[in-house]
Protein backbone atom coordinates (compact mmCIF):
# COMPACT_ATOMS: atom_id res chain seq x y z
CA UNK A 1 0.00 0.00 0.00
CA UNK A 2 1.34 3.10 -0.74
CA UNK A 3 0.76 6.06 1.32
CA UNK A 4 0.52 8.90 -1.51
CA UNK A 5 -2.02 11.22 -1.75
CA UNK A 6 -4.14 12.23 -4.61
CA UNK A 7 -3.20 14.16 -7.17
CA UNK A 8 -5.16 17.19 -8.97
CA UNK A 9 -5.31 15.03 -12.03
CA UNK A 10 -6.21 11.81 -9.55
CA UNK A 11 -8.89 13.94 -8.41
CA UNK A 12 -10.40 15.08 -11.93
CA UNK A 13 -10.85 11.60 -12.99
CA UNK A 14 -12.32 10.18 -9.84
CA UNK A 15 -15.09 13.20 -10.50
CA UNK A 16 -15.32 12.37 -14.32
CA UNK A 17 -15.66 8.84 -13.48
CA UNK A 18 -18.59 9.84 -10.98
CA UNK A 19 -20.43 11.91 -13.23
CA UNK A 20 -20.76 9.58 -15.93
CA UNK A 21 -23.33 7.84 -13.60
CA UNK A 22 -24.78 10.87 -11.58
CA UNK A 23 -24.67 13.23 -14.29
CA UNK A 24 -25.83 15.89 -11.19
CA UNK A 25 -22.11 15.51 -9.84
CA UNK A 26 -19.91 17.65 -11.43
CA UNK A 27 -17.41 19.44 -9.23
CA UNK A 28 -16.14 18.80 -5.45
CA UNK A 29 -18.93 21.17 -4.33
CA UNK A 30 -21.49 19.20 -5.41
CA UNK A 31 -19.95 15.84 -4.32
CA UNK A 32 -20.29 17.66 -0.94
CA UNK A 33 -23.03 19.37 -0.94
CA UNK A 34 -24.86 16.75 1.67
CA UNK A 35 -22.74 18.05 4.12
CA UNK A 36 -24.40 21.40 5.29
CA UNK A 37 -22.44 24.40 4.81
CA UNK A 38 -21.47 25.13 8.29
CA UNK A 39 -19.55 21.81 8.60
CA UNK A 40 -17.73 22.28 5.29
CA UNK A 41 -14.07 23.95 6.04
CA UNK A 42 -13.64 26.84 3.41
CA UNK A 43 -10.02 27.39 3.49
CA UNK A 44 -6.90 25.33 3.04
CA UNK A 45 -5.70 23.14 5.97
CA UNK A 46 -2.96 25.30 8.12
CA UNK A 47 -0.28 22.82 7.43
CA UNK A 48 3.14 23.81 5.83
CA UNK A 49 3.95 23.36 2.16
CA UNK A 50 5.45 20.90 0.76
CA UNK A 51 8.80 20.27 1.05
CA UNK A 52 11.75 18.96 -1.53
CA UNK A 53 13.69 15.96 -0.55
CA UNK A 54 16.90 17.93 -0.17
CA UNK A 55 14.39 20.63 2.27
CA UNK A 56 13.59 17.56 4.38
CA UNK A 57 17.15 16.29 4.61
CA UNK A 58 18.29 19.44 5.69
CA UNK A 59 15.47 20.15 8.41
CA UNK A 60 15.96 16.64 10.06
CA UNK A 61 19.67 17.27 10.74
CA UNK A 62 18.70 20.25 12.25
CA UNK A 63 16.53 18.97 14.26
CA UNK A 64 19.82 16.59 15.40
CA UNK A 65 21.75 19.10 16.01
CA UNK A 66 19.20 19.81 19.17
CA UNK A 67 20.56 16.17 20.00
CA UNK A 68 22.83 16.62 23.40
CA UNK A 69 26.20 14.60 22.89
CA UNK A 70 28.82 13.56 24.98
CA UNK A 71 26.49 14.08 28.34
CA UNK A 72 26.41 11.40 30.60
CA UNK A 73 22.68 10.68 31.88
CA UNK A 74 21.73 9.02 35.25
CA UNK A 75 18.43 9.16 34.25
CA UNK A 76 15.85 6.29 34.42
CA UNK A 77 12.38 6.31 35.99
CA UNK A 78 10.36 4.51 33.27
CA UNK A 79 12.87 5.70 30.10
CA UNK A 80 16.32 3.30 30.31
CA UNK A 81 19.37 3.39 28.49
CA UNK A 82 20.39 -0.11 27.41
CA UNK A 83 22.67 -1.33 24.07
CA UNK A 84 20.61 -1.86 21.61
CA UNK A 85 22.58 -4.76 19.45
CA UNK A 86 22.72 -3.49 15.36
CA UNK A 87 21.06 -6.65 13.93
CA UNK A 88 17.81 -5.48 16.06
CA UNK A 89 17.92 -2.38 12.62
CA UNK A 90 19.16 -4.60 10.33
CA UNK A 91 16.60 -6.92 10.53
CA UNK A 92 13.41 -4.55 11.52
CA UNK A 93 14.51 -1.97 8.54
CA UNK A 94 13.82 -4.96 6.07
CA UNK A 95 10.77 -3.49 4.05
CA UNK A 96 8.84 -6.99 4.71
CA UNK A 97 8.76 -5.96 8.29
CA UNK A 98 8.84 -1.94 8.21
CA UNK A 99 5.79 -1.48 5.43
CA UNK A 100 4.28 -4.07 6.02
CA UNK A 101 -0.06 -3.78 7.19
CA UNK A 102 -2.04 -5.58 10.29
CA UNK A 103 -1.31 -8.91 9.45
CA UNK A 104 -5.08 -10.06 8.55
CA UNK A 105 -4.65 -11.84 6.08
CA UNK A 106 -2.65 -15.12 7.30
CA UNK A 107 -1.81 -16.12 3.30
CA UNK A 108 0.48 -13.34 3.20
CA UNK A 109 2.02 -12.29 6.68
CA UNK A 110 3.25 -15.75 7.96
CA UNK A 111 6.63 -13.73 8.99
CA UNK A 112 5.10 -11.12 10.70
CA UNK A 113 2.76 -13.42 12.70
CA UNK A 114 5.51 -15.79 13.89
CA UNK A 115 7.55 -13.29 15.31
CA UNK A 116 4.28 -11.97 17.25
CA UNK A 117 3.88 -15.56 18.46
CA UNK A 118 7.47 -15.29 19.69
CA UNK A 119 7.09 -12.49 21.31
CA UNK A 120 4.15 -13.70 22.95
CA UNK A 121 5.54 -16.69 24.10
CA UNK A 122 9.27 -15.04 25.27
CA UNK A 123 6.71 -11.97 27.55
CA UNK A 124 4.98 -15.65 28.92
CA UNK A 125 8.10 -16.74 29.87
CA UNK A 126 9.31 -13.78 31.43
CA UNK A 127 6.82 -13.08 33.59
CA UNK A 128 5.39 -16.08 34.68
CA UNK A 129 2.00 -16.09 33.31
CA UNK A 130 -0.01 -18.28 30.68
CA UNK A 131 -0.71 -15.82 27.82
CA UNK A 132 0.09 -12.84 26.71
CA UNK A 133 -1.19 -10.26 23.51
CA UNK A 134 1.06 -9.14 20.78
CA UNK A 135 1.60 -6.04 22.65
CA UNK A 136 0.26 -2.12 23.58
CA UNK A 137 0.58 1.10 23.60
CA UNK A 138 3.07 1.78 26.13
CA UNK A 139 3.31 0.68 29.66
CA UNK A 140 1.27 3.00 30.83
CA UNK A 141 -1.57 2.76 28.76
CA UNK A 142 -1.24 -1.28 29.18
CA UNK A 143 -1.39 -0.48 32.91
CA UNK A 144 -4.75 1.27 32.46
CA UNK A 145 -6.23 -1.67 30.37
CA UNK A 146 -5.10 -3.91 32.69
CA UNK A 147 -6.95 -1.99 35.64
CA UNK A 148 -10.29 -2.08 33.20
CA UNK A 149 -9.81 -5.66 32.70
CA UNK A 150 -9.63 -6.45 36.43
CA UNK A 151 -12.82 -4.40 36.62
CA UNK A 152 -14.37 -6.83 33.36
CA UNK A 153 -13.47 -10.09 34.78
CA UNK A 154 -14.63 -9.15 38.57
CA UNK A 155 -17.63 -6.71 38.14
CA UNK A 156 -16.00 -4.89 40.39
CA UNK A 157 -15.08 -1.30 39.93
CA UNK A 158 -13.02 0.36 42.33
CA UNK A 159 -8.73 0.17 41.94
CA UNK A 160 -6.20 0.63 44.44
CA UNK A 161 -3.12 1.59 43.16
CA UNK A 162 0.47 1.96 45.14
CA UNK A 163 1.77 5.42 45.44
CA UNK A 164 4.95 3.65 44.13
CA UNK A 165 3.73 2.94 40.54
CA UNK A 166 5.27 5.27 38.13
CA UNK A 167 3.35 8.89 38.80
CA UNK A 168 2.99 9.11 35.25
CA UNK A 169 1.30 5.75 34.99
CA UNK A 170 -0.97 6.57 37.25
CA UNK A 171 -2.01 10.09 35.67
CA UNK A 172 -2.60 7.94 32.54
CA UNK A 173 -4.57 5.54 34.54
CA UNK A 174 -6.24 8.21 35.99
CA UNK A 175 -7.51 9.73 32.73
CA UNK A 176 -9.24 6.20 31.87
CA UNK A 177 -10.52 5.93 35.36
CA UNK A 178 -12.14 8.82 35.28
CA UNK A 179 -14.16 8.19 32.29
CA UNK A 180 -14.78 4.45 33.19
CA UNK A 181 -16.08 5.70 36.60
CA UNK A 182 -13.53 3.41 38.53
CA UNK A 183 -12.63 5.02 42.20
CA UNK A 184 -9.16 4.74 42.67
CA UNK A 185 -7.71 4.42 46.31
CA UNK A 186 -3.35 5.38 46.51
CA UNK A 187 -1.81 3.81 48.80
CA UNK A 188 1.32 4.98 49.80
CA UNK A 189 4.85 3.15 51.08
CA UNK A 190 6.76 2.72 54.05
CA UNK A 191 10.53 3.45 55.02
CA UNK A 192 12.00 0.81 52.98
CA UNK A 193 10.36 1.75 49.87
CA UNK A 194 8.13 -0.97 49.30
CA UNK A 195 4.63 -0.22 49.99
CA UNK A 196 2.52 0.00 53.31
CA UNK A 197 1.11 -3.09 53.66
CA UNK A 198 -1.41 -2.32 56.50
CA UNK A 199 -2.79 0.61 54.66
CA UNK A 200 -2.97 -1.64 51.45
CA UNK A 201 -4.94 -4.40 53.41
CA UNK A 202 -7.02 -1.62 55.04
CA UNK A 203 -7.34 -0.15 51.31
CA UNK A 204 -8.96 -3.34 49.76
CA UNK A 205 -12.13 -4.11 50.37
CA UNK A 206 -15.05 -6.33 49.06
CA UNK A 207 -16.19 -3.70 45.98
CA UNK A 208 -12.28 -3.86 44.72
CA UNK A 209 -11.51 -5.14 41.44
CA UNK A 210 -7.93 -4.95 41.21
CA UNK A 211 -4.42 -4.05 43.32
CA UNK A 212 -2.03 -2.73 41.26
CA UNK A 213 2.00 -2.24 42.23
CA UNK A 214 4.94 -1.87 40.37
CA UNK A 215 7.94 -3.66 40.90
CA UNK A 216 10.80 -3.19 40.64
CA UNK A 217 8.68 0.24 42.17
CA UNK A 218 9.34 3.86 41.06
CA UNK A 219 11.82 4.39 43.80
CA UNK A 220 13.94 0.83 42.28
CA UNK A 221 12.49 -1.23 45.10
CA UNK A 222 11.38 -4.91 44.35
CA UNK A 223 7.95 -5.28 46.17
CA UNK A 224 7.00 -8.84 48.36
CA UNK A 225 4.56 -9.80 45.50
CA UNK A 226 3.85 -12.87 46.89
CA UNK A 227 2.31 -11.20 50.22
CA UNK A 228 0.66 -8.80 48.15
CA UNK A 229 -1.60 -11.24 46.13
CA UNK A 230 -1.92 -12.71 49.01
CA UNK A 231 -3.56 -9.96 50.70
CA UNK A 232 -5.22 -9.05 47.62
CA UNK A 233 -6.80 -12.57 46.47
CA UNK A 234 -7.89 -13.24 50.53
CA UNK A 235 -10.68 -10.41 49.47
CA UNK A 236 -11.26 -11.47 46.13
CA UNK A 237 -9.41 -8.93 44.36
CA UNK A 238 -6.93 -9.30 41.46
CA UNK A 239 -3.71 -8.67 41.92
CA UNK A 240 -1.77 -6.49 38.85
CA UNK A 241 2.12 -6.35 38.30
CA UNK A 242 3.41 -3.42 36.25
CA UNK A 243 6.44 -3.58 35.37
CA UNK A 244 8.19 -0.90 34.24
CA UNK A 245 12.06 -1.86 33.62
CA UNK A 246 11.74 -5.25 31.89
CA UNK A 247 15.65 -5.91 32.03
CA UNK A 248 14.63 -6.21 35.94
CA UNK A 249 13.59 -9.85 34.78
CA UNK A 250 16.75 -11.47 34.48
CA UNK A 251 17.57 -11.67 37.86
CA UNK A 252 14.06 -10.87 39.42
CA UNK A 253 11.77 -13.70 40.22
CA UNK A 254 8.66 -13.31 37.97
CA UNK A 255 5.50 -12.49 39.37
CA UNK A 256 3.83 -15.57 38.92
CA UNK A 257 1.43 -14.92 41.60
CA UNK A 258 0.21 -11.62 40.02
CA UNK A 259 -3.46 -12.37 37.96
CA UNK A 260 -2.09 -9.69 35.46
CA UNK A 261 1.22 -8.35 34.36
CA UNK A 262 1.39 -5.18 32.63
CA UNK A 263 5.02 -4.06 31.56
CA UNK A 264 6.76 -1.62 29.17
CA UNK A 265 9.47 -3.78 27.30
CA UNK A 266 11.21 -0.53 26.13
CA UNK A 267 14.42 -1.86 27.94
CA UNK A 268 14.50 -4.35 25.24
CA UNK A 269 16.55 -3.32 22.09
CA UNK A 270 14.17 -0.39 21.88
CA UNK A 271 16.20 2.99 21.69
CA UNK A 272 15.01 6.13 23.70
CA UNK A 273 13.80 8.93 21.34
CA UNK A 274 11.94 12.43 21.07
CA UNK A 275 9.16 10.40 23.24
CA UNK A 276 8.66 7.25 21.95
CA UNK A 277 7.92 4.60 20.67
CA UNK A 278 7.84 1.88 23.94
CA UNK A 279 6.02 -1.25 23.92
CA UNK A 280 3.68 -2.55 26.19
CA UNK A 281 2.81 -5.65 27.63
CA UNK A 282 -0.43 -7.42 29.07
CA UNK A 283 -0.09 -10.96 30.15
CA UNK A 284 -2.30 -12.74 32.56
CA UNK A 285 -3.67 -16.23 33.00
CA UNK A 286 -5.64 -18.09 30.79
CA UNK A 287 -8.69 -18.58 32.37
CA UNK A 288 -9.01 -13.87 31.90
CA UNK A 289 -8.40 -14.52 28.14
CA UNK A 290 -11.27 -12.86 26.61
CA UNK A 291 -11.40 -10.02 28.68
CA UNK A 292 -7.74 -9.47 27.51
CA UNK A 293 -7.55 -6.18 25.34
CA UNK A 294 -5.36 -6.18 22.42
CA UNK A 295 -4.20 -8.24 19.58
CA UNK A 296 -3.62 -11.82 20.07
CA UNK A 297 -1.91 -14.49 17.52
CA UNK A 298 -2.70 -18.73 17.69
CA UNK A 299 -0.64 -20.84 16.06
CA UNK A 300 -3.05 -23.31 14.44
CA UNK A 301 -2.93 -26.04 11.62
CA UNK A 302 -3.56 -25.08 7.78
CA UNK A 303 -5.24 -27.44 5.51
CA UNK A 304 -2.19 -29.49 4.93
CA UNK A 305 -1.70 -29.83 8.59
CA UNK A 306 1.45 -27.65 8.35
CA UNK A 307 1.89 -24.85 11.44
CA UNK A 308 0.60 -21.76 10.67
CA UNK A 309 0.11 -18.36 12.83
CA UNK A 310 -3.25 -16.35 12.86
CA UNK A 311 -4.48 -13.20 14.25
CA UNK A 312 -7.53 -14.97 16.69
CA UNK A 313 -10.23 -13.50 19.47
CA UNK A 314 -10.29 -10.81 17.08
CA UNK A 315 -14.01 -10.91 17.33
CA UNK A 316 -13.98 -8.77 20.49
CA UNK A 317 -11.79 -6.26 19.17
CA UNK A 318 -13.65 -2.39 18.35
CA UNK A 319 -13.36 -3.02 14.21
CA UNK A 320 -16.03 -5.67 15.34
CA UNK A 321 -17.55 -5.31 18.18
CA UNK A 322 -17.62 -1.19 17.75
CA UNK A 323 -18.69 0.11 21.33
CA UNK A 324 -18.96 -3.04 22.93
CA UNK A 325 -15.56 -3.83 22.50
CA UNK A 326 -13.24 -4.63 25.45
CA UNK A 327 -11.05 -1.98 24.58
CA UNK A 328 -10.79 1.01 21.97
CA UNK A 329 -7.16 -0.95 21.15
CA UNK A 330 -7.44 -2.25 17.91
CA UNK A 331 -3.30 -2.45 16.81
CA UNK A 332 -0.42 -2.96 18.30
CA UNK A 333 3.32 -2.35 18.14
CA UNK A 334 4.30 -4.72 15.68
CA UNK A 335 7.35 -3.59 14.92
CA UNK A 336 8.44 -2.68 18.41
CA UNK A 337 7.43 -5.87 19.56
CA UNK A 338 9.88 -7.04 16.60
CA UNK A 339 12.96 -5.08 17.99
CA UNK A 340 12.02 -6.82 21.81
CA UNK A 341 11.97 -10.48 20.00
CA UNK A 342 15.26 -9.68 18.71
CA UNK A 343 17.16 -8.29 21.41
CA UNK A 344 15.44 -11.39 23.36
CA UNK A 345 16.46 -13.77 20.65
CA UNK A 346 20.18 -12.31 20.66
CA UNK A 347 20.59 -12.10 24.64
CA UNK A 348 18.89 -15.56 25.77
CA UNK A 349 18.26 -16.19 29.10
CA UNK A 350 21.78 -16.42 30.17
CA UNK A 351 22.42 -13.45 28.66
CA UNK A 352 19.75 -11.77 30.06
CA UNK A 353 20.57 -12.49 33.59
CA UNK A 354 24.54 -11.29 33.00
CA UNK A 355 23.13 -8.06 31.62
CA UNK A 356 20.63 -7.66 34.65
CA UNK A 357 24.08 -8.79 37.30
CA UNK A 358 25.75 -5.72 35.15
CA UNK A 359 23.11 -3.36 36.36
CA UNK A 360 22.84 -4.10 39.59
CA UNK A 361 27.01 -3.74 39.81
CA UNK A 362 26.86 -0.85 38.08
CA UNK A 363 24.20 0.42 40.07
CA UNK A 364 26.25 -0.34 43.40
CA UNK A 365 28.97 1.21 42.22
CA UNK A 366 26.92 4.17 41.89
CA UNK A 367 25.41 4.27 44.71
CA UNK A 368 29.09 4.13 46.81
CA UNK A 369 30.38 6.67 44.94
CA UNK A 370 27.71 9.20 45.63
CA UNK A 371 27.19 7.85 49.12
CA UNK A 372 30.13 9.73 50.13
CA UNK A 373 28.45 13.41 49.78
CA UNK A 374 24.77 12.07 49.76
CA UNK A 375 22.42 10.18 51.67
CA UNK A 376 20.62 6.71 49.56
CA UNK A 377 17.19 6.69 50.52
CA UNK A 378 14.95 4.20 51.38
CA UNK A 379 17.49 1.31 52.99
CA UNK A 380 16.33 -2.34 53.84
CA UNK A 381 14.29 -3.51 50.70
CA UNK A 382 16.10 -5.27 47.79
CA UNK A 383 16.31 -3.02 44.71
CA UNK A 384 17.32 -3.15 41.19
CA UNK A 385 19.55 -0.36 39.09
CA UNK A 386 17.55 2.85 40.73
CA UNK A 387 17.42 4.21 43.98
CA UNK A 388 16.35 7.29 45.64
CA UNK A 389 19.54 9.67 46.74
CA UNK A 390 18.76 12.73 49.25
CA UNK A 391 21.95 15.93 48.62
CA UNK A 392 22.55 18.65 50.58
CA UNK A 393 21.56 21.14 47.75
CA UNK A 394 18.10 20.67 46.22
CA UNK A 395 18.03 18.56 43.47
CA UNK A 396 17.47 21.30 40.81
CA UNK A 397 20.34 22.88 41.83
CA UNK A 398 22.52 20.53 41.95
CA UNK A 399 21.01 19.32 38.37
CA UNK A 400 22.49 22.42 37.27
CA UNK A 401 26.10 22.30 38.44
CA UNK A 402 25.98 18.79 37.53
CA UNK A 403 25.08 19.95 33.85
CA UNK A 404 27.94 22.48 33.69
CA UNK A 405 29.73 19.52 33.90
CA UNK A 406 27.86 17.66 31.02
CA UNK A 407 26.53 15.28 33.67
CA UNK A 408 22.34 14.97 33.61
CA UNK A 409 21.85 14.35 37.07
CA UNK A 410 18.68 11.69 38.87
CA UNK A 411 15.14 12.78 38.50
CA UNK A 412 14.03 15.18 41.06
CA UNK A 413 11.16 13.47 42.86
CA UNK A 414 9.50 16.81 44.65
CA UNK A 415 6.83 17.41 42.04
CA UNK A 416 5.46 13.85 42.82
CA UNK A 417 6.70 13.56 46.40
CA UNK A 418 6.66 16.45 48.09
CA UNK A 419 6.82 14.21 51.19
CA UNK A 420 10.37 13.36 50.11
CA UNK A 421 11.76 17.14 50.07
CA UNK A 422 13.61 19.24 47.21
CA UNK A 423 16.60 17.51 47.77
CA UNK A 424 15.89 13.80 46.39
CA UNK A 425 16.40 13.05 43.06
CA UNK A 426 15.82 9.14 41.41
CA UNK A 427 19.50 7.90 39.81
CA UNK A 428 20.03 5.02 37.65
CA UNK A 429 22.69 3.28 35.94
CA UNK A 430 22.54 0.32 33.33
CA UNK A 431 25.67 -1.60 31.42
CA UNK A 432 25.42 1.89 29.50
CA UNK A 433 26.86 4.16 32.60
CA UNK A 434 30.77 3.64 32.82
CA UNK A 435 33.03 4.00 35.75
CA UNK A 436 34.55 7.23 34.53
CA UNK A 437 31.04 8.77 34.41
CA UNK A 438 30.00 7.44 37.68
CA UNK A 439 33.33 8.73 39.56
CA UNK A 440 32.93 12.23 37.58
CA UNK A 441 29.01 12.44 39.00
CA UNK A 442 30.43 11.75 42.19
CA UNK A 443 33.30 14.38 42.09
CA UNK A 444 31.07 16.85 40.48
CA UNK A 445 28.76 16.26 43.37
CA UNK A 446 31.23 16.99 45.66
CA UNK A 447 32.06 20.19 44.13
CA UNK A 448 27.99 21.35 44.95
CA UNK A 449 28.10 22.70 48.60
CA UNK A 450 25.13 23.87 50.00
CA UNK A 451 25.27 27.76 50.78
CA UNK A 452 24.21 27.51 54.27
CA UNK A 453 26.91 24.80 54.41
CA UNK A 454 29.31 27.45 53.53
CA UNK A 455 27.69 30.31 56.14
CA UNK A 456 28.00 27.24 59.09
CA UNK A 457 31.92 27.27 57.94
CA UNK B 1 -40.70 -27.32 13.52
CA UNK B 2 -37.55 -25.66 14.11
CA UNK B 3 -39.20 -23.38 17.19
CA UNK B 4 -41.20 -25.84 19.85
CA UNK B 5 -44.71 -24.27 20.29
CA UNK B 6 -44.66 -24.22 24.39
CA UNK B 7 -41.59 -21.76 23.82
CA UNK B 8 -41.57 -18.12 23.75
CA UNK B 9 -39.24 -15.82 21.48
CA UNK B 10 -37.91 -12.84 21.56
CA UNK B 11 -36.88 -10.72 18.33
CA UNK B 12 -33.28 -10.79 19.85
CA UNK B 13 -33.21 -14.71 18.90
CA UNK B 14 -34.08 -16.41 22.56
CA UNK B 15 -36.79 -18.53 23.38
CA UNK B 16 -37.89 -19.12 27.24
CA UNK B 17 -39.95 -22.18 28.23
CA UNK B 18 -41.74 -21.56 31.95
CA UNK B 19 -42.34 -24.13 34.43
CA UNK B 20 -44.50 -22.78 37.50
CA UNK B 21 -42.52 -19.61 37.77
CA UNK B 22 -38.42 -21.21 36.72
CA UNK B 23 -38.05 -19.59 33.05
CA UNK B 24 -35.27 -21.88 31.15
CA UNK B 25 -33.26 -19.63 28.57
CA UNK B 26 -31.32 -20.62 25.27
CA UNK B 27 -30.93 -18.90 22.10
CA UNK B 28 -33.14 -19.86 18.42
CA UNK B 29 -31.97 -22.36 15.86
CA UNK B 30 -32.01 -19.16 13.66
CA UNK B 31 -29.51 -17.34 16.08
CA UNK B 32 -26.79 -20.63 16.32
CA UNK B 33 -27.16 -21.20 12.21
CA UNK B 34 -26.77 -17.75 12.13
CA UNK B 35 -23.72 -17.17 14.25
CA UNK B 36 -21.67 -20.35 12.80
CA UNK B 37 -19.56 -22.32 15.02
CA UNK B 38 -20.26 -21.25 18.96
CA UNK B 39 -16.63 -21.67 20.20
CA UNK B 40 -17.30 -19.63 23.79
CA UNK B 41 -20.62 -18.39 25.78
CA UNK B 42 -20.22 -16.13 29.06
CA UNK B 43 -23.22 -16.36 31.23
CA UNK B 44 -23.82 -14.41 34.46
CA UNK B 45 -23.22 -15.58 37.95
CA UNK B 46 -25.78 -18.12 39.83
CA UNK B 47 -27.86 -15.14 41.70
CA UNK B 48 -27.31 -12.36 39.60
CA UNK B 49 -30.70 -10.19 38.63
CA UNK B 50 -31.58 -10.05 35.03
CA UNK B 51 -33.83 -7.12 33.88
CA UNK B 52 -36.17 -7.62 30.54
CA UNK B 53 -34.64 -6.94 27.10
CA UNK B 54 -31.17 -6.06 29.10
CA UNK B 55 -28.08 -7.99 27.87
CA UNK B 56 -26.88 -11.16 30.40
CA UNK B 57 -23.93 -12.36 28.60
CA UNK B 58 -22.45 -13.09 24.98
CA UNK B 59 -22.12 -15.79 22.64
CA UNK B 60 -18.88 -15.93 20.52
CA UNK B 61 -18.83 -17.41 17.12
CA UNK B 62 -15.85 -17.62 15.14
CA UNK B 63 -17.42 -14.71 12.74
CA UNK B 64 -18.66 -12.52 16.23
CA UNK B 65 -19.63 -11.82 19.75
CA UNK B 66 -23.44 -11.03 20.06
CA UNK B 67 -24.78 -9.98 23.30
CA UNK B 68 -27.88 -12.38 25.09
CA UNK B 69 -30.78 -10.43 25.90
CA UNK B 70 -33.23 -11.38 28.99
CA UNK B 71 -36.49 -12.10 27.67
CA UNK B 72 -38.02 -11.74 31.14
CA UNK B 73 -36.59 -9.92 34.16
CA UNK B 74 -35.61 -12.51 36.98
CA UNK B 75 -33.27 -13.54 39.33
CA UNK B 76 -30.79 -16.59 38.08
CA UNK B 77 -31.25 -20.12 39.20
CA UNK B 78 -28.73 -21.65 37.39
CA UNK B 79 -26.56 -21.51 34.46
CA UNK B 80 -25.86 -24.39 32.27
CA UNK B 81 -22.02 -25.58 32.87
CA UNK B 82 -21.70 -27.98 30.02
CA UNK B 83 -21.32 -25.05 27.96
CA UNK B 84 -18.13 -24.36 29.40
CA UNK B 85 -15.94 -26.86 27.95
CA UNK B 86 -18.85 -27.53 25.00
CA UNK B 87 -20.36 -24.79 23.56
CA UNK B 88 -20.72 -26.60 20.33
CA UNK B 89 -23.77 -28.36 21.77
CA UNK B 90 -25.53 -24.86 21.47
CA UNK B 91 -25.03 -25.66 17.17
CA UNK B 92 -25.65 -28.75 17.48
CA UNK B 93 -29.32 -28.56 19.15
CA UNK B 94 -30.51 -25.14 20.13
CA UNK B 95 -33.72 -25.82 21.17
CA UNK B 96 -32.67 -28.67 24.01
CA UNK B 97 -29.64 -26.75 24.76
CA UNK B 98 -30.43 -24.65 27.70
CA UNK B 99 -28.10 -21.58 28.83
CA UNK B 100 -29.37 -20.56 32.45
CA UNK B 101 -32.38 -20.58 34.60
CA UNK B 102 -34.34 -17.85 36.41
CA UNK B 103 -36.94 -17.25 39.10
CA UNK B 104 -39.39 -14.68 36.99
CA UNK B 105 -40.29 -11.57 38.68
CA UNK B 106 -43.55 -10.91 36.30
CA UNK B 107 -44.93 -13.67 34.80
CA UNK B 108 -47.22 -10.62 32.82
CA UNK B 109 -43.82 -9.53 30.98
CA UNK B 110 -44.32 -13.37 29.24
CA UNK B 111 -47.17 -11.87 27.34
CA UNK B 112 -44.88 -8.95 25.34
CA UNK B 113 -43.06 -12.38 23.63
CA UNK B 114 -43.92 -13.75 20.64
CA UNK B 115 -45.37 -16.94 19.97
CA UNK B 116 -43.07 -19.96 17.88
CA UNK B 117 -45.60 -18.81 14.51
CA UNK B 118 -45.26 -14.69 15.48
CA UNK B 119 -41.30 -15.67 15.74
CA UNK B 120 -40.88 -17.74 12.53
CA UNK B 121 -42.80 -15.14 11.18
CA UNK B 122 -40.47 -12.17 11.96
CA UNK B 123 -37.50 -14.70 10.91
CA UNK B 124 -38.60 -14.97 7.60
CA UNK B 125 -39.20 -11.48 7.60
CA UNK B 126 -35.86 -10.34 8.86
CA UNK B 127 -34.36 -12.66 5.87
CA UNK B 128 -36.56 -12.02 3.26
CA UNK B 129 -37.67 -15.73 2.62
Amino acid sequence: MRYLPKSPADREEMLAAIHETKPEIATIEDLFSTIPAEYQLQRDLAVPRQHSESEIIDRFREFAENNATGYASFLGAGAYRHYKPVIIDSLVLRGEFLTSYTPYQPEISQGTLQAMFEFQTMICELTGMEIANASMYDGSTGAAEAMMMAVRVTGRDKAVIARTVHPEYREVIATYAQHQEIPIAEVGYVANGRVDMAALDAAITSETACVMIQSPNFFGTIEDVAAIAEMAHAKGALLIVAIAEAVSLGVVRPPAEADIVSMEAQSFGVALSYGGPYCGVIACKEKFLRQMPGRIVGETKDMDGKRGYVLTLSTREQHIRREKATSNICTNQALVAMMVTIFLTVYGKQGLRELAEHNLAKSDYLKGALSTDAKVLFEGAPRFHEFVLETPSGAAETNEALLAQKIIGGLPLAKWYPELGPNTSLWCATEMTTRKQMDAAAAALQAVVPADELTRA
Amino acid sequence: MAYPANYKYTKEHEWISVEGTTGTVGITDYAQSSLGDIVFVELPKVGDVLEAGKTFGSVESVKAVSDLYAPVSGTVTAINEELKDAPERVNADANATWMLKLELKDATELDKLLSAADYEKFVSEETGH
